[in-house]
């Protein structure tokens, strides 16, 4: 691929506009998933379990066959073993034994499918299900990690209660981790007492710099402990799914995160080639991390579908959404940390439990203590930490996955360091900031600790504490009498905010128009068009001249990024600029071929392609004539190597329609892209009701260029607010005797509604060009979650004091009982699940 | 308007147009409808005293013939029977407001709305703002000049309770409108530019 030759004018990048799907959303012809229809398609309804942890003991379907209109029932039985898949880079995905099935006959937490019926109606396959005769053994369960680690305590699975990890194989290679059976020791558990983690054997670790060295210099040691809630992701689109099979292929209907990527995963699934595969995601009613790729709400339709030979949709209600829809897996961690009189973080001893549902292991833990060793940048740190299996619902990636747990279990120890050193609460942010290509982790195989691309995480501070007057804001009353107390709070937040290695794809028509090809998921944070504004600034074309084609493999779209982890406007705007020079490239030559000279001669601008010479050119539909004329690369009819496959498909189907761009992305890149949230929040505590809310609040990110404003700050805002809910409502509730879930609502477990909107709220963007991205642009979705939760936390413990919650969420119960005389901390022995 | 206008008036008050739209529309009715029947769909005609079945709707200005369940709610039948699906389901027990369309200009949660209550009332779902040439409606305009929503799925209910609160407050402050739309959930959570974009789409309606 040539190199980044031409300079970049931003005419649309940075500027406002509205996006191609938006009319479609408000005027109702938006077509999510569950919106389409097909002949002959029938219903499907499941069978889940009614237990925790229970073994299928008996099991006969065929009262339920014989009900009118049953066409078919899905098992376990019917599902694929799992089998070792070869992806098209050749590296092996292994198959992996404790793996979540699409159905079990062992199932491990309340709610999960065990079996699926297909019938001409709702209620035929529900009267079918009725008339399955099922018994259920039960087994032992377990819903708190804590229980499980107890000497003797229950294990989630019959082989193992935690994921172990271990030692790496002779080759140095990691080894795969593995579920087994771990227990905590009696004198464990009393070192800790009822209120602080135990600090029993953890299955990870890693260290670096001298920690006993940290602390004893410190000024100032705390050791605190703190439990974050599980999270479910609630989409406000429920997985739906539709699923047929027509002349071999399997055609598949549902919200996702990344049409292109979805394609492999269900590949592994079903067991099927990607070129049988045909996915259709225009919409995506949410995903938060949930609809990553294909999951079981997609491969049961599907599977039914072939068994009964006919389309299959798969309507998913909101209870059955709660208990296969995802969740953020609770942290329970302890912080030792050693503050330098100036507040500097001289030893972190971070350990982190993790709830981590019943099937694969989270990357939660791992990666709170990344972001904490980023964003807070410990002179000497150890990280610990174990997932522990539990009968809860399966857990997935949710905004910041991780980063969110990490920050809110330690910014809070800073906020407190910063009251007892008597120390600014920005100023104790400054001085531990990251700054340039701050390191993180600890020193990998070639003994140097990995880098951030860059942080600005200073600047970042400094303009919200600026737009929200948080100097002047010191000076006000902390008691608003009657009753009310005001807090104030800052907060950082950080996540990885970017990828590379992805393809850019399109077509310039013989009319002079640039067809985009885009496999980006569509959820909503317009990304998908976003990037596209990049390729249009890098070709020099109006806006108007552009066509977005994206949501349908069957419109052939390139390999790109999933739209999760704040990937997308990184990745995939280097994508599309990658595909914007190999059409300069190609322009250039097919105008010299018409026009003589050498290809260097000319230059692209205005929709033309021409030479300062004597001005002589093409215009983009001559020159996407001349390309079909002349074939080979021009027109698509020979595909240059280094392409992903799938990519290599479309391109091959698309030869012939026009001048044909398409590029990976090979743009070099030193360090891993994150990127950072300086948040600052007012609150109101009424001390009479428990009642409190964010009066004011400001998010100022540190997230290089940005290229939609009203996108960005849309994402800004409203990954805040879910990083509010964390803190206001959002929890699980069991009944621990029957290990039940008894909070699968919108009302149980509360998001913030508008009226939690803070008063005034704003955001900004410090604006500096990431160095090691040509457009200089980073993702902001992840790292505002955090943030806020993290200012909100602070804010509230500025108005009521430290020690008073040990535990996330906050209700007004937890504020009233903290403010009874005497009160002690309540953290409910530690448990997320209240 | 002479006998022999093809837009005549029929007895019901819809055009011929209308009419025919209307007929083809209860065509795609009886395929799709069929998912949701339950087994007394089985039966076509039900004991002497049950409810009429067979009932006319005025949905989006227009006369809709259905075939309606006792149990059914207006979700299900402007859903899955008029093919109407910016009616989302998010929750289907009055949470999340996904399903809110005006009845007689108020905004109801239809997931909670038995349709045979509703007979005789005025149905407006968001399909109904849209102007017959295609433009939008001026809460749709400056909704969308505001780049208003992110995955959209809330965005039909939110529009639907928008324009029911600006009959009775048509020049609301922002927190006015924020209790007025307050019973909508957005899971995307982007209620700052959502209430800039319904502000704007207020403003719109103001000067049209």
């Amino acid at each position: 691929m040539p190199q980044h030759d031409a300079p970049f004018t931003p005419r649309l990048t940075g500027h406002d506009y509205v996006t191609p799907d938006l009319r479609a959303k408000l005027t109702g012809t938006a077509r999510f998933s569950e919106d389409f229809r097909i002949e002959g398609m029938l219903a499907c309804k499941l069978l889940t379990s009614p237990m925790p942890h229970a073994k299928v003991a008996r099991l006969d379907t065929s009262a339920a066959l014989a009900v009118p209109g049953v066409r078919a029932i899905l098992t376990a039985e019917d599902l694929p073993a799992p089998a070792d898949t070869v992806t098209d880079t050749g590296s092996v995905i292994r198959a992996n034994k404790w793996a979540e099935p699409a159905l079990t006959m062992e199932p491990l937490y309340a709610g999960e499918p065990v079996l699926a019926v297909a019938a001409a109606t709702e209620a035929a396959a529900a009267e079918a299900i009725a008339k399955i005769d099922i018994a259920f053994s039960p087994l032992p369960f377990v819903i708190d990690p804590l229980d499980s680690l107890r000497p003797g305590g229950p294990a989630a699975r019959g082989d193992g209660n935690v994921w172990l990890q271990p030692p790496a194989g002779p080759d140095g290679a990691p080894a795969m981790a593995q579920v087994g059976r771990l227990s905590w020791t009696e004198a464990d558990f009393a070192a800790a007492g009822p209120h602080r983690l135990p600090l029993g054997k953890p299955s990870r670790e890693w260290a670096y710099g001298d920690l006993e060295a940290g602390f004893a210099k410190a000024a100032l040691v705390l050791d605190e402990t703190f439990v974050t809630p599980n999270v479910s992701h609630q989409t406000l689109e429920t997985r739906s799914t539709l699923a047929y099979w027509q002349n071999g292929k399997v055609f598949i209907h549902t919200g996702t995160q990344s049409t292109m990527q979805t394609v492999p995963a269900i590949s592994r699934w079903l067991g099927i080639p990607p070129e049988r595969i045909v996915f259709i995601s225009e919409f995506t009613g949410g995903g938060f991390g949930s609809k990553g790729t294909a999951g079981i709400s997609l491969v049961i339709p599907a599977l039914l579908a072939k068994k009964a030979n006919a389309p299959v949709m798969m309507r998913v209600g909101r209870e059955l959404e709660q208990a296969i829809g995802r969740a953020r897996p609770s942290c329970i961690g302890r912080l030792r940390a050693g503050f330098a009189a100036d507040g500097r973080l001289l030893a972190l001893d971070m350990y982190v439990l993790q709830d981590n549902g019943p099937y694969e292991e989270n990357n939660d833990a791992a990666m709170s203590g990344r972001i904490v060793s980023l964003l807070y940048q410990p002179q000497a740190m150890r990280w610990r930490g174990l997932a522990v299996l539990t009968n809860t619902p399966t857990r997935m990636y949710q905004t910041g996955p991780g980063g969110v747990q990490g920050v809110m279990l330690m910014d809070r120890v800073l906020a407190k360091a910063a009251r007892e050193l008597k120390l600014d609460q920005v100023a104790i942010r400054r001085v531990n900031a990251p700054a340039g290509k701050a390191p993180y982790d600890a020193a990998g195989a070639g003994g140097k600790r990995p880098h951030a691309t860059s942080a600005f995480v200073k600047e970042a501070l400094d303009q919200g504490a600026a737009a929200f007057g948080w100097q002047a804001r010191q000076a006000l009353p902390r008691d608003l009498g009657d009753g009310r107390r005001r807090g104030l709070g800052v907060g950082l937040g950080s996540f990885v905010a970017g990828t590379i290695g992805f393809d850019g794809l399109f077509v310039i028509t013989p009319e002079g128009r640039l067809r985009i090809h885009c496999g980006i998921g569509n959820l909503g944070t317009e990304s998908f068009s976003d990037v596209q504004r990049v390729l249009a600034d890098a070709m020099d074309v109006p806006w108007e001249a552009c066509e977005i084609v994206w949501g349908d493999t069957g419109k052939h779209l390139p390999w790109s990024c999933v739209s999760g982890g704040s990937q997308t406007i990184h990745a995939m705007s280097r994508a599309a600029l990658a595909a914007s020079l190999d059409a300069k490239k190609k322009l250039k030559e097919i105008a010299a071929q018409t026009l003589g000279g050498a290809p260097e001669d000319y230059a692209v601008a205005g929709g033309r392609v021409s030479r300062a010479s004597d001005g002589r050119g093409l215009d983009f539909g001559e020159a996407a004539r001349r390309a079909m004329a002349l074939g080979g690369a021009y027109d698509g009819h020979e595909i240059s190597a280094g392409l992903h496959a799938l990519t290599k498909a479309s391109a091959q189907a698309l030869a012939g329609q026009g001048l044909l761009a398409v590029a990976k992305d090979t743009f070099p890149r030193d360090g891993q892209s994150f990127s950072y949230v300086a948040t600052f929040a007012e609150v109101e505590v009424d001390t009479a009701t428990g009642m409190y809310r964010v009066v004011d609040f400001h998010a100022a990110a540190d997230s290089g260029v940005v290229v939609h404003p009203r996108a960005f700050g849309g994402q800004v805002v409203g990954r805040s607010m879910l990083g509010l809910g964390h803190v206001t409502g959002q929890r699980w509730v069991f009944d621990r005797h029957y290990g039940m879930p008894l909070g699968s609502r919108f009302y149980q477990t509360k998001p913030p509604t508008i009226l939690e909107l803070p008063q005034k709220t704003g955001w900004s963007s410090v604006g500096i060009p990431d160095p090691e991205t040509p457009i200089g642009a980073r993702g902001i979705g992840e790292p505002p979650t955090g943030a806020a939760a993290a200012a909100l936390l602070n804010a509230l413990s500025d108005a009521l004091g430290d020690d008073r919650f040990r535990r996330a969420p906050i209700l007004p119960d937890m504020i009233l009982a903290s403010l009874e005389p005497d009160a002690r901390p309540r953290d409910h022995g530690l448990s997320a699940n209240v | 308007m002479p006998e022999h206008d093809p837009e005549t008036l029929r007895p019901s008050g819809m055009t011929r147009r209308q009419f025919i739209k209307s007929v083809i529309a209860a065509g795609v009715v009886t395929c799709s409808g069929a998912l949701f029947s339950g087994p007394a769909g089985a039966a076509p005609a039900g004991p002497p005293g049950a409810v009429e079945r067979l009932i006319t709707l005025d949905v989006n200005g227009q006369q809709r013939r259905v075939d309606v369940l006792p149990h059914e709610t207006l979700a299900q039948t402007l859903r899955y029977k008029l093919g109407l699906t910016s009616v989302k389901i998010g929750c289907d027990r009055a949470e999340c407001g996904s399903c809110t369309v005006l009845v007689d200009d108020v905004p109801r949660y239809s997931c909670s709305t038995l349709t045979h209550s509703v007979r005789g009332a005025k149905i407006l779902t968001v399909e109904g703002l849209t102007r017959p040439d295609g433009g939008l409606h001026p809460l749709q305009q400056g909704v969308l000049d505001a780049q208003g929503f992110q995955c959209g799925y809330c965005a039909p209910g939110f529009l639907m309770a928008t324009l029911g609160f600006l009959k009775t407050n048509p020049d609301p402050t922002r927190a006015e409108l924020a209790h007025g739309v307050s019973g909508n959930l957005c899971r995307c959570q982007d209620y700052d530019k959502i209430l800039t974009a319904l502000q704007n789409g207020a403003a719109s309606m103001r000067k049209a």
